[in-house]
């Protein structure tokens, strides 16, 4: 049995799962501290199994192992989907005052290091930018080498500034990572116990946003550790001794190890989350996945049961990056959204407030749950407060929320052919049983925990991205290396080597650029190797 | 306008990637560029055209490159500068003035960044009145303005300066030498009088450019951006509706590809190669180079560039006149549609 839970905005959602089957859910509102939320979601869950009623023997014979009886601490491995990170810095709050050291000189002194960050999250991050010899050119020559007494002087510098963390980026190292390492191995010697993140492994080419990634990543590091240890001993504290892993962007998971590294993995893990969780109870890998909230719609594509990424800059609290994030459109239609006279549809939204503003909750405020109500589509609060409503307003508005809903569907396809569209999330009564052009829409069981159910199913990956220089003959031979290499990395990750496959690959010949340049992309996952109920335990305190 | 300063680099980063007709490169690193270099000099002035003296020294300054990597090995500091003072050696004088080679994308902005680093004014005026993917595609060298002698550099301090027998051999010598470089360099090329200058060049695509991003801007929450665009550049809206398929492949490094689009009965079709090159409605080519096709977002009223266009996109397509002497017999045998592979002459819009 896993667990799985979602921190989202407004709830924190948590999942007992027993393979397939959700055995027990619960949701609890999100906390400030975010982990109290998460401890009171779990709490809810050990109250749901202890209430059950005790299993006759046909029932348990039926059943067979399906939780019955359980406790929690009889889970194998619990799954979390956190914003801990994400609002840290959108908050600009426990942030670790971070250096960012580029390789990269000559080149590149034009634009240093926080050279476009809001100014607030300069300060906050006490950001000092140094710019130092090193880097490649795209085809691997090259810049200049690296002087590792520029690197101590460096250090010495950071060390007398108080700095505690250290982000490395150097020009093209997606091509080469070896000045990096060789960086952060000068550097580490000079600053012990400062922990050192290496763009090459956060972002990908566009220097200005990797190096961005890899700051906000260092600048959060040692929150990393704080909010892990108050995981872990949470977990403790419920009894729960299963390892815990935090969700990725990319649906995949991390050890507590590789989260205290990566932190900014987090960021995006709630939508992708959502979008997992969609197609794990509609059945449907290959869809659009309309995620409706409290005060947004998310739209996202699946392929392969996977979400599709974002190609371009993603820009985080006002600061551009590019590292791996879902491909999300997100409109301003929840089910809080305010209602305008004109019929039309936020984008605002009384949020958390709805159930005192609603007008189905003897608010003053008419929302799109009000109209969801006044139309039959669910009960919520009190339905006399709202059958005043004038039936043609209602379902006019109803008919732009689904248009709105269908465009954005539209505009997130790829390509004209028939795409399944599955709604998950409370606000999912929002929406018709058939959606304008996109045809019948699937609602699952649970859609209201979806996200939760995402987290509780991630799986671990391993990815390669790099510029390869590939001679005609030697094609074959430098994919099946990228293959093997991204195999091995979600093996190393903690797959169960026999279920490793590869679920994205793409070969993007670079134009303007000789030598056959191409950019290889592969993509492993794999189950997460879970011990059994009988190795419990071991190796854990 | 007569200087530009810090509150104008949005707008003519916008306005320029519309006259960009979908290519001429992400503007995002020459605005930071120019921002960085703004913040350090204060505003650079703006010169218009009808007031360059005769013997004016004017230096157009351009980037050269892959784009993919120019937003990874960025500039070195001196770079632009480096660029200048290499044709000044050679030329044995000084400039008076820069230009922008090309009123599109990143090129708009770098020579922004490089008056402001050199002191110097820049006139209110490119070569092109639009981007063009080479630069033996400039108006000026129709008028015999060599692009030769032709000074690079690049993030290392080297400096070359190429002589050469006409500009296509300019284009070949700089591509290879670029590559060589790295893969970006910084160029300061078509050096020509002051007189030269006010026959040849396109007037007034800085301001125009400004001006353009701020009707973006006004007209954003109306929506009736592409009328407010089309009318300022005295051409129409030719086409709205949706985008249905894209199409893109890699030839002779450069990205082809086309787009089609339907408003639910008839469809429009564009071709381009970084940039918009022709549109056909139901088969019928409508709009061709050099003239300007431009796609704006429905929505935000912005300009969509050709690497961003994608299925479903709501779009507005315009189409504007080019400066007329691209309209020459020797214009269109440089941009006209059969240098860029379609057998067709241009069309009259």
């Amino acid at each position: 049995m896993r667990i799985g839970i979602d921190v989202g905005g407004t709830n924190t959602d948590a999942v007992l799962m027993d393979g397939d089957r959700v055995v027990a859910a619960v949701k609890r509102g999100t906390t400030r501290d975010v982990t109290g939320g998460i401890v009171a979601a779990l709490e809810g869950l050990r109250d749901q199994l202890l209430q059950r009623p005790p299993a006759t023997g046909s029932a348990r014979a039926a059943n067979g192992a399906d939780g019955e009886g359980a406790t929690l601490g009889d889970v194998n491995a619990v799954m979390i989907g956190t914003t801990h990170f994400i609002n840290a810095l959108v908050e600009a709050d426990r942030l670790a005052p971070t250096a960012a050291v580029r390789l990269g000189l000559p080149a590149t002194s034009a634009l240093p290091p926080f050279v476009d960050w809001p100014d607030a999250l300069v300060e906050a991050v006490s950001g000092r930018g140094y710019l130092c010899h090193g880097g490649h050119e795209f085809d691997g020559r090259l810049i200049s080498e690296p002087d590792p007494d520029e690197l101590r002087r460096t250090a010495d510098d950071i060390r007398a500034r108080g700095i505690r963390s250290v982000a490395v980026s150097s020009v093209f190292s997606p091509v080469n990572i070896e000045f990096e390492e060789r960086a952060a191995e000068i550097l580490a010697a000079e600053l012990p116990g400062v922990p050192i993140s290496l763009s090459h492994e956060i972002g990908r080419i566009g220097l200005l946003e990797r190096e961005n990634a890899t700051i906000v990543n260092a600048a959060l590091r040692e929150l990393a550790t704080g909010i892990v240890d108050g995981l872990s001993g949470a977990m403790a504290g419920l009894g729960i001794t299963a390892p815990l892993y935090l969700s990725q962007n990319d649906g995949t998971l991390m050890g507590l190890e590789f989260a205290r590294r990566y932190p900014v993995a987090t960021f995006a893990s709630g939508p992708t989350n959502s979008m997992r969780g969609a197609a794990a109870l509609s059945g449907i890998g290959t869809c659009a996945v309309v995620d409706i909230g409290g005060t947004t719609s998310d739209i996202g594509i699946l392929s392969g049961g996977f979400p599709r990424e974002a190609t371009t800059e993603v820009t985080v609290a006002g600061i551009r990056t590019n590292f791996r994030m879902p491909d999300v459109l997100s409109i301003g239609i929840g089910g809080g959204s305010r209602i305008h006279p004109d019929h039309r549809v936020g984008p605002d939204s009384v949020g958390y407030r709805l159930p005192e503003q609603a007008l189905v909750f003897g608010g003053s405020t008419l929302t799109a749950t009000d109209i969801a109500v006044a139309a039959g589509r669910a009960e919520i609060g009190d339905p006399s407060l709202v059958a005043h409503l004038d039936r043609g307003m209602v379902q006019a508005v109803l008919d732009r929320i689904a248009d709105e809903v269908a465009e954005a569907v539209e505009r997130m396809r790829t390509s004209p052919e028939p795409l399944p569209v599955v709604a998950v999330g409370g606000g999912s009564i929002l929406l018709p049983d058939e959606l304008p052009g996109c045809g019948t829409l699937h609602r699952p069981g649970n859609h209201s925990v979806a996200n939760a159910i995402g987290a509780a199913i991630a799986q671990i990956g391993g990815e390669v991205d790099r510029i390869y220089t590939v001679a005609p003959d030697r094609r074959e031979t430098v994919l099946d290396e990228a293959r093997q290499e991204a195999v091995d990395r979600a093996i190393a990750g903690g797959a169960q080597p026999g279920s490793v496959r590869i679920v994205e690959f793409d070969e993007i010949p670079v134009p303007y650029l000789p030598g056959d340049a191409t950019r290889i992309r592969v993509k492993a996952v794999g189950d997460l190797a879970i011990k059994e109920l009988s190795t419990k335990g071991a190796g854990h305190a | 306008m007569r200087e530009i300063g810090l509150d104008d680099l949005v707008d003519i980063a916008t306005g320029a990637a519309i006259l960009g007709t979908g290519g001429g490169g992400d503007p995002y690193i020459g605005r930071l560029m120019a921002r960085a270099a703004l913040r350090e000099t204060g505003p650079v002035k703006l010169t218009p055209l009808a007031e360059l003296p005769d013997d004016a020294v004017v230096l157009p300054v351009a980037s050269m490159g892959a784009p993919t990597v120019m937003v990874e090995k960025l500039p070195a500091a001196d770079e632009l500068s480096n660029a200048v003072e290499a044709l000044c050696g050679y030329l044995g004088r000084r400039p008076t003035h820069l230009a922008c080679a090309e009123a599109g994308g990143v090129n708009s902005l770098i020579p922004v960044a490089a008056a402001a680093r050199t002191g110097l004014p820049l006139i209110d005026a490119d070569g092109m009145g639009r981007a063009f993917p080479e630069l033996q595609m400039f108006v000026p060298g129709l008028y015999g303005v060599k692009a030769s002698p032709m000074a690079m550099s690049d993030d290392k301090g080297n400096r070359a300066v190429i002589h050469t027998v006409d500009n296509h051999w300019t284009e070949r010598l700089a591509r290879a030498a670029t590559v060589e470089m790295g893969g970006s360099s910084t160029t300061a090329l078509y050096a020509m009088t002051g007189k030269q200058a006010r026959e040849f060049m396109v007037p007034g695509t800085l301001s125009l450019c400004a001006e353009l991003g701020a009707l973006v801007e006004r007209h954003r929450a109306t929506g009736d951006t592409a009328e407010a665009v089309a009318g300022r550049l005295g051409g129409r809206v030719l086409f709205t509706g949706k985008i249905l398929d894209v199409e893109r492949r890699t030839v002779g490094g450069f990205a082809r590809g086309t787009a089609k689009l339907t408003d639910g009965s008839a469809e429009l079709r564009l071709s381009f190669q970084n940039e918009h090159l022709l549109a056909e409605l139901d088969g019928v080519p409508v709009a061709t180079t050099p003239d300007l096709i431009c796609v704006l977002d429905q929505q935000t009223g912005f300009p969509v560039t050709t690497e961003a266009t994608r299925y479903g996109q709501r779009v507005t397509v315009l189409v504007a006149p080019c400066d007329p002497r691209w309209h020459t017999p020797e214009g269109l045998a440089l941009v006209g549609p059969r240098y860029f592979g379609y057998d067709l002459d241009p069309v009259a819009i």
